[in-house]
């Protein structure tokens, strides 16, 4: 089947204001007749959330920690992009547009990422609104910098704090829609089913994580900000909650996965240390603005950095991209760093990792400046290296970060599945097959600010739907359905736990459809899964019981699914035989080892069907037609 | 240098809200240096996990001290010895061979237990709620740079505004007092002129909720400030108790 994106007419700079007159409205007074449901109070959840309620929807909003103010959205450190201008050095919407997709290897949506460069100019203005405190110049206005992969300095920024600052917000937002009883708070629910009816997606299925108790909730529209599944690398800079269920169990009832082999390795992540590493610490790339990446220029060279010669010194991302220098986009970035350590040159103890030198910036700015840009991300290097990156450079190494794939959906933001809409990480459709930096916090109140409170009044005014509540007999059968799953998962009682199995899923992903990529490496993969699947659902050992707060059996239901999860990207990344951004195939790379594209036969968006367990998911495909940029091979030299 | 080193647990444990908890002792042994309190406390499930006994329930996200999810009392500090430091971020190498770590839950009124470790600090969401934000709707803000704000007032803000809402200002009080936590936002509100126009009235919907909650009040004993992992400071409880009164004193807003 051709997916069809439902990108509308028009030239591309008029396409979304054109669109939204034509979307029909709902009339005020009918808003408060609809209930919409949103899972996930990330950036786009919560943005989602208290935009939908302000216009007078009655939301329903669900999350998995304990506040809505946890969500890993929190994490990110360096910035938000928006075209404003306001350093007078050349950027502007076409421009953010054209640098987005470019760094997406063009394996994006032209139109949807035009309408992202739009509204990220009313993001910021938003934002300051509600009180976000943005670093500010000596004058009081705005402070800017230059990101991975951009020449324009257009990214906003809170200290090394930016991710945190615009999710408060965005939960004082939420919050306030709360106290005005137009959004009612669900915290410590993780929803497990997806419950459609006549295909449209009509509500929901959550377990209560305190007392185990399964819940229904019915709805007119389905609102999922459920984030990325790059923990099913075990190791990932994501939080420990993050996964891929409510995702997962979407695409199962229906709703297609999209580019699912599309995932990003953040160049600048601190190395890892043992076997009982539970997470990678991400370290803003904000430090590659005044930090010089280098290794030794002899492999095997173990003296410490300060004992090696600046003549004896590669700093292979200045001398291989001059123009970008250490500002390559990170796909380009961590590509070099595992090549350089794949020839013997990496540093540290297990030969893992490059050196990010802040020797010159301290002489050039001094440490004063330095620390006022970067305090908190040295001291939290200090903090869990023990090592003061004022006087050595810090080692960093790759680490799995983000996803580019997610589930499918059109320009409305709404899947194939009716009803059901998908923001923020969770789908698939801005960042192409490699995302800039300081460009997800953008695309998250994009979608939750800007975009749903719009496309979603088109499709409820626009459809019509049964009178239905929860007590339809689809809720009883899918509430059966995930009931019976806990009580097997609880009943297995085997010889390995969850973490166990997650570890050796992750290893073999991170060997085989990680960084580098190959034909039989990923057969290799999808064998070693489906055994590893098996053994899973034959010896795993989850203690405690169903009625509790229980998170070894939460934990076990997440690695059950990203046991399933992981064949249908490992089956993307076999069936899209070119590279692209953060796809990389070894059978297809320039003679300088950059990754080569066929616009011929991969141009599109690979949308995966659920077709049953233990069966090839079906491929649909959503051609890309680029008409105002031209496809070139990416280059940053 | 990394080396490994063996300690003693004291855990508390407490199957839920309306039962009684006890302190058990646990053995976690050839625990990395390089590790985090909370790996340490994996390493200890995965054996409890494989001896058939309950794993310790502990709250816990992100793991680079941001999200403001996990926090224990530990030896009677909360998040542990370090100073500006979450339990995520604290390493074990600030531990020696053969210590002894008594770990605790928050404890506090307005703090219900949920299991073990796990407490329920829905309270701080709850004052948040009463006015902690800026009354402005989407779409209706005006261009980003239209009010210019002093350096140094946008930098208050942002020491303000970098606490992770984690607790551990309400643990360390020997009152329970929320006040660290709730001026910060009245704070960081006060100060930017998006949040002047309701200030009054924030300030007194705030304090009211978190004097209903079950928070103890504020008596100078600074423990809350020596113990914020974001190193929040006391003088916003002072900013606070200012907005406070002047909303009483000279404000139309009751």
């Amino acid at each position: 089947m051709q997916l069809d994106g439902k990108v509308p007419g028009g030239h591309i700079s008029e396409k979304w204001d054109k669109y939204r007159f034509d979307l029909k409205l709902v009339n005020p007074s009918n808003k408060r007749k609809f209930n919409i449901i949103v899972v996930g109070t990330g950036l786009a959840g919560g943005s989602a959330s208290a935009s939908l309620a302000e216009l007078g929807y009655n939301v329903k909003t669900f999350c998995i920690q304990d506040s809505p103010r946890r969500a890993h959205s929190i994490a990110a450190q360096g910035g938000i992009n928006a075209a404003k201008n306001y350093p007078n050095d050349g950027d502007s919407t076409w421009r953010l547009f054209y640098d987005t997709v470019k760094g997406g290897d063009f394996r994006s949506r032209e139109a949807n990422v035009y309408r992202l460069a739009q509204v990220s100019s009313n993001i910021i203005d938003q934002c300051v609104a509600q009180g976000v405190p943005f670093a500010r110049d000596y004058g009081g206005l705005l402070a800017n910098r230059s990101f991975g992969g951009a020449q324009v300095s257009r990214t906003f920024y809170a200290r090394g704090q930016t991710g945190q600052q615009l999710l408060l917000g965005a939960y004082s937002a939420l919050s306030r829609q709360i106290n005005a009883g137009k959004v009612t708070m669900f915290p410590r629910r993780e929803m497990l089913d997806l419950v459609v009816i006549n295909n449209q997606a009509r509500g929901i299925i959550v377990r209560n994580l305190i007392t185990g108790e399964l819940e229904s909730h019915d709805a007119d529209a389905v609102v999922l900000c459920t984030g990325g599944y790059v923990n099913v690398f075990f190791l990932s800079t994501n939080a420990m909650a993050c996964n891929v269920t409510a995702a997962f169990r979407a695409c199962k009832k229906g709703a297609f996965f999209a580019n699912p082999c599309f995932t990003q390795i953040h160049p600048t992540c601190i190395p890892m240390h043992g076997t009982f590493q539970s997470k990678l610490t991400l370290m803003s790339e904000s430090l590659r603005n005044d930090g010089r990446v280098w290794v030794p220029k002899n492999p095997g060279d173990k003296r410490p950095a300060n004992q090696i010669p600046e003549s004896e010194r590669d700093y292979y991302l200045e001398n291989k991209y001059p123009s970008f220098g250490n500002l390559v986009p990170r796909d380009v970035a961590s590509r070099n760093a595992k090549e350089q350590c794949d020839v013997g040159k990496g540093v540290g103890e297990t030969g893992l990792a490059v050196y990010l030198d802040f020797e010159e910036a301290i002489k050039r700015d001094g440490k004063n400046v330095i620390e006022k840009k970067y305090g908190n991300l040295f001291q939290m290097y200090e903090k869990i290296t023990a090592a003061n990156p004022y006087e050595t450079p810090m080692m960093i190494y790759p680490a799995m970060h983000y996803a580019m794939g997610g589930l499918w959906v059109d320009y409305n933001l709404m899947s194939n599945l009716e009803g059901l809409f998908v923001l923020g990480e969770a789908n698939f459709s801005d960042h192409g097959a490699n995302r800039l930096g300081a460009s997800a916090l953008m695309q998250g109140l994009a979608d939750g600010y800007f975009v749903i409170p719009y496309t979603i009044g088109g499709y409820l005014a626009g459809t019509s739907r049964k009178d239905i509540t929860s007590d339809h007999p689809a809720f009883k059968d899918a509430t059966q359905a995930v009931n019976t799953r806990i009580n097997k998962l609880l009943s297995i009682n085997g010889k390995r736990t969850v973490d166990d199995f997650h570890r050796e899923l992750g290893q073999t992903l991170w060997n085989h459809c990680g960084m580098a990529r190959n034909e039989a490496g990923l057969k290799k993969a999808k064998e070693h899964i489906k055994g590893l699947r098996e053994e899973f659902w034959q010896n795993v050992k989850v203690p405690g019981d169903e009625k509790d707060f229980n998170q070894s059996l939460e934990r076990a239901g997440r690695v059950a699914d990203f046991l399933e999860f992981s064949e249908i990207m490992v089956d993307d990344a076999l069936e899209r035989k070119e590279s692209c951004g953060g796809h990389f195939n070894e059978a297809y790379q320039t003679d300088e080892n950059e990754a080569l594209r066929d616009d011929e036969n991969f141009c599109h968006v690979a949308a995966w069907e659920f077709k049953g367990e233990n069966n090839k998911p079906e491929f649909h495909k959503e051609p890309l037609v680029f008409e105002n940029v031209k496809l070139t091979q990416r280059s940053y030299k | 240098m990394t080396k490994n080193i063996n300690l003693t647990l004291k855990v508390w444990r407490q199957k839920g809200p309306n039962v009684k908890g006890r302190l058990e002792t646990y053995y976690a042994n050839d625990i990395s240096t390089d590790m985090s309190f909370l790996e340490m406390i994996d390493v200890v499930n995965e054996q409890l996990t494989l001896e058939d006994k309950e794993p310790i329930a502990f709250d816990h996200d992100c793991r680079e001290g941001i999200c403001g999810m996990c926090g224990a009392v530990i030896n009677g500090r909360a998040h542990g010895p370090e100073k500006g430091t979450t339990l995520c971020q604290l390493h074990m190498r600030h531990f020696s061979d053969k210590d002894v770590i008594v770990i605790e839950p928050w404890r506090a009124r307005a703090f219900k237990i949920i299991k073990d470790l796990v407490v329920d600090r829905s309270a701080l969401d709850t004052i948040i709620q009463a006015g902690g934000y800026v009354s402005v709707d989407t779409g209706g803000a005006q261009d980003a740079n239209s009010i210019a704000i002093p350096q140094e007032i946008a930098e208050l803000a942002m020491d303000a505004a970098a606490c992770i809402g984690c607790g551990a200002c309400v643990a360390a009080c020997p009152n329970a007092s929320a006040m660290l936590f709730t001026s910060a936002k009245i704070s960081q509100l006060a100060l930017l002129p998006q949040g002047k126009p309701e200030a009054a009235l924030r300030a007194i919907a705030m304090v009211n909720v978190m004097d209903k909650l079950g928070f103890g009040n504020c008596t100078n004993e600074k423990e809350c400030e020596a113990e914020c992992p974001k190193e929040i400071s006391i003088i916003n409880i002072a900013r606070m108790n200012r907005e406070f009164l002047k909303a009483g004193l000279i404000s139309t807003v009751k």
